[in-house]
């Protein structure tokens, strides 16, 4: 006999508490700390920031915890406990050329003021598993000199006292925020650089290939990427002073692009720029080449790759919105479904009965 | 780490009145003619009446320019109370307003002057709200449209006299338009723009 | 590291306010999508943030919450959204049409006829009933501002061209007032009619699309058709196999591998009702009562 399915609520109250069993793993292993993930994994820290837009490591790391790891999971729970936040105000504008830089390297000059400096990165290490990791070890000190009272000045402003490459955009009067206001096309500049600054790392980098390897090449070359902590002040309006905040580190990497020019304009370089919290470069290069392919427009480019498709980048850059929206049709459909089988039957009957009213009109023959 | 929710604060819990004056307002939006209460006025200084003060605690804040007529606009205390209690911005060009607040209807700006929204983006229009002296006594007006179930009267006294004749601008306007709501007492009434006017009695 | 605290509905109020403007405009412009500045929800995009932000920002205290999915109240995500609204505002959840006055709802309206005390409010994965004839929102919105329906009409005919029928199924695009093509959400289109004339508010939230659009009660919705070609409702043609119900939605129920089906409604509610009411199917001999004491 059949009865209609109950339970909905009992099943799904089992199902998190298996899911919370899952998290913790094997009893026998010892729980993970928060602390721990926020110093060992802290680049996975850095995206659930970068993407969650909201810099808090230990709220990232407890993400993460509870996420059992996915990345995207984790970005997500970030982001709703963001969205609760009251707002009250904007900081100051942030001044990366103060940085103090753990890492600046230009690839558009053999030296440059205030140095290369290579920094911790992944570059040039082998890429050879380290079974010395698996009961761990304590590193050697970093080797350390004085700190050279060198200024690091942005290498594009070099390239702007010349001329030769176009003056930094000036900034909005009012910074736009799409998390406050809905996306209108065509989007200001200030409001792709938020869409691209919290877009999915995985789906900037593939759109910034497409870009680099042919669909539209934009002959871009690295002017600067810089990583370091920067203060962050905020102006109280009640006091009428600027107040210090703290430092976040973050990483910034400016494309320089070469543009030949047009009827109305000399050729020069283009920028394209790339800002994350913490430290990743292969996102903050990824957003400066895809934030300069979506000034085609306004340099006057035909726009004939998806890199540069402003309504194609910006709706669909969004690992949130966009992993939701996939995985939604897990959700039951079958009141479509059976919509659609009903349509079907319909169709496949009228087909039948065309045929073999055909048949039949051909033997009749 | 943690976050400061709007929490209720006191008797008048402004979290949960916001919550039923906008169903109030909803519903009139929603039954055009229909008269709906207001049960958490708020207090406010004259001119402005506890059932628009209501209003604006429930609809206004950073986001939504405000104009203001005259007779609240030179209020000593009204421009400072909206400011303190919503934030909201006054500007002085009615074209730019979200919200238009309107005491003395005698002197309502021609209706030209509001936003009545673009082709493309119609819901960028002023929402006017007139204080009338009655939403349950006066003029009759026979209204129908989407909301109203066949036709329906609304009894009222309000300011300018003519206001449904001089509404009638939004038949040509649709999708662009005015939305005005109507407050009287503890009363609102909403006239969206596709509320038409079908007979004015006395 | 403190707790995090929660407003009463769970979101903040100053995007109440902003939600609540919007549904005042989409109110005033029936079948118009009002731009809104979604907020992630602590459910996924698609799941329902856009239906949970409308009932966030209209429910009180004072309300009775029923939540559907594909007709049921019992459906997982259902269920899911119902506990959310109960634990963040405290409201009362019912499974019965009548009693509830808000009812939100994903892929049904329900069976029976909704009262003035009623809102009805749709989740709604993507709003716009030309996206799939246009993707850009640039064309579309010119599409909407113009009135210029022509693709859509095209679409349809295409359909009547190529089947004989009008090929859809659900999501079936209606028009509004008179003015506005709207999208129903991925109703079947057996529910296109019980959207005219409507004694209830009708609400529809879009979160990851970022739109909300309504339908006020009493206004012309009329399903897209050709004279020659009127729009029909797909009904499997048979009564409900526990209530016997003739002209309710039903739900097809694979019951072994062998071929074997059959049919009951899927408005969970109103096939209950009917049974306690004393109306059987086929397939029941047992009375409702006996029947609910079991199961």
């Amino acid at each position: 006999m059949y009865v209609a399915a109950k339970g909905g609520e009992r099943a799904i109250e089992n199902a998190h508490r298996l899911l919370a069993h899952e998290r913790r793993g094997d009893k026998n292993v010892a729980e993970l700390r928060l602390d721990q993930i926020s110093e060992q994994l802290s680049l996975a820290v850095d995206r659930v920031m970068s993407e969650g837009s909201l810099f808090d490591r230990e709220l990232a790391a407890l993400a993460i915890k509870q996420a059992r790891g996915d990345l995207i999971e984790a970005i997500f729970l970030v982001r709703a406990f963001r969205t609760t936040l009251p707002r009250f105000g904007s900081a100051e504008p942030i001044n990366t050329g103060d940085m103090r830089v753990q890492r600046r390297i230009s690839a558009t000059f053999k030296d440059v003021p205030g140095g290369q400096i290579l920094g911790p990165t992944f570059d040039y290490t082998h890429r050879l598993l380290d079974p010395a990791l698996e009961q761990g070890f304590i590193p050697e000190e970093p080797a350390i000199t004085e700190a050279a009272d060198l200024s690091t000045p942005c290498i594009t402003d070099i390239l702007g006292s010349d001329g030769l490459i176009e003056p930094s955009p000036q900034g909005a009067e009012i910074t736009g925020d799409l998390t406050r206001d809905p996306l209108r096309f065509p989007a200001a500049h200030d409001v792709r650089l938020q869409n691209l600054a919290r877009g999915d790392e995985g789906f900037l980098l593939a759109m910034a290939y497409s870009n680099v390897r042919g669909y539209f090449r934009s002959h871009p070359f690295a002017g600067e990427i810089r990583f370091g902590e920067v203060e962050v002040e905020f102006f109280a309006e009640d006091a009428g002073l600027t107040v210090p905040l703290g430092s976040i580190e973050l990483t910034e990497c400016q494309m320089v692009n070469k543009f030949n020019g047009s009827a109305k304009e000399a050729p020069r370089f283009t920028r394209g720029y790339g800002l994350s919290f913490g430290h990743s470069e292969r996102k903050t290069m990824s957003m400066a080449l895809v934030d300069r392919s979506l000034r085609a427009r306004e340099l006057g480019e035909d726009v004939v790759a998806p890199a540069q498709d402003e309504e194609f980048i910006m709706s669909h850059s969004d690992n949130v919105q966009a992993a939701g929206f996939v995985e939604h049709l897990k959700l039951p459909h079958y009141v479509d479904f059976q919509s659609e089988l009903g349509l079907v039957r319909k169709l496949r009957q009228e087909f039948a009965d065309a045929n073999e009213a055909l048949l039949v009109e051909e033997a009749a023959e | 780490m943690s976050t400061i929710a709007e929490m209720p604060s006191g008797p008048g819990d402004k979290v949960l009145s916001a919550q039923s004056t906008f169903r109030s307002v909803m519903n009139a939006m929603a039954r055009p003619a229909s008269v709906q209460r207001i049960a958490a006025l708020a207090d406010a200084p004259a001119p402005m009446t506890p059932a628009m003060a209501a209003i604006a605690l429930t609809l206004f804040d950073h986001d939504t320019p405000l104009w203001l007529d005259a007779q609240i606009a030179e209020s000593p205390d009204v421009p400072r109370w909206l400011k303190f209690h919503t934030g909201a911005p006054v500007v002085h060009d009615c074209g730019m307003a979200a919200f238009a607040l309107i005491a003395d209807g005698g002197r309502l700006p021609a209706l030209e002057n509001f936003a009545f929204g673009s082709v493309d983006y119609p819901d960028r229009s002023t929402t006017v709200i007139v204080q009338a002296e009655s939403l349950n006594a006066g003029c009759a007006y026979e209204l129908r449209g989407p909301g109203i179930k066949g036709t329906a009267t609304l009894q009222a006294t309000i300011k300018p006299a003519d206001l449904f004749e001089q509404l009638r601008i939004n038949e040509v306007l649709f999708p662009r338009g005015i939305d005005t709501i109507l407050v009287a007492d503890d009363a609102v009434v909403a006239i969206p723009r596709t509320t038409r006017l079908i007979t004015k009695g006395s | 590291m403190s707790s995090p605290a929660y407003n009463f509905a769970y979101l903040d109020e100053q995007t109440k306010r902003m939600v609540r403007r919007a549904l005042l405009k989409a109110i005033a412009i029936p079948g118009y999508q009002v731009p809104f500045a979604s907020r992630e929800m602590p459910m996924p995009y698609g799941w329902g943030t856009g239906g949970v932000q409308v009932t966030a920002a209209i429910i009180g205290p004072a309300d009775v919450l029923k939540v559907i999915d594909q007709g049921s109240d019992d459906t997982t995500n259902a269920v899911s959204i119902r506990k959310f609204f109960v634990k963040t505002a405290g409201v009362a959840a019912t499974t019965a049409t009548e009693d509830a006055t808000i009812i939100q709802t994903r892929h049904r309206i329900p069976e029976r006829a909704l009262g003035e005390h009623q809102v009805l409010v749709y989740q709604v994965p993507i709003p716009e009933p030309l996206r799939f004839l246009e993707p850009r929102e640039t064309e579309t919105r010119r599409m909407h501002a113009l009135a210029e329906y022509g693709l859509m009409h095209v679409k349809l005919y295409e359909d009547i061209a190529k089947f004989g029928h009008i090929a859809t199924a659900y999501d079936y695009p209606v028009k509004v007032n008179d003015r506005y093509v709207m999208d129903p959400s991925p109703t079947p289109k057996f529910d296109n009619p019980k959207m005219d004339n409507c004694a209830a508010i009708q609400l529809f939230g879009a979160g990851t699309e970022k739109r909300i659009y309504a339908i006020p009660p009493y206004t012309k919705v009329v399903s897209l058709d050709f004279e020659d070609h009127p729009f029909v409702p797909y009904r499997f043609n048979a009564p409900c196999e526990l209530c016997g119900s003739e002209d309710s939605y039903l739900d097809e129920i694979v019951t072994d591998d062998k071929g074997g089906r059959m049919f009951v409604c899927s408005d969970s509610d109103y096939c209950e009702g009917r049974q306690a009411a004393g109306h059987t199917g086929s397939l029941i001999s047992a009375p409702y009562k006996e029947r609910a004491a079991r199961g």
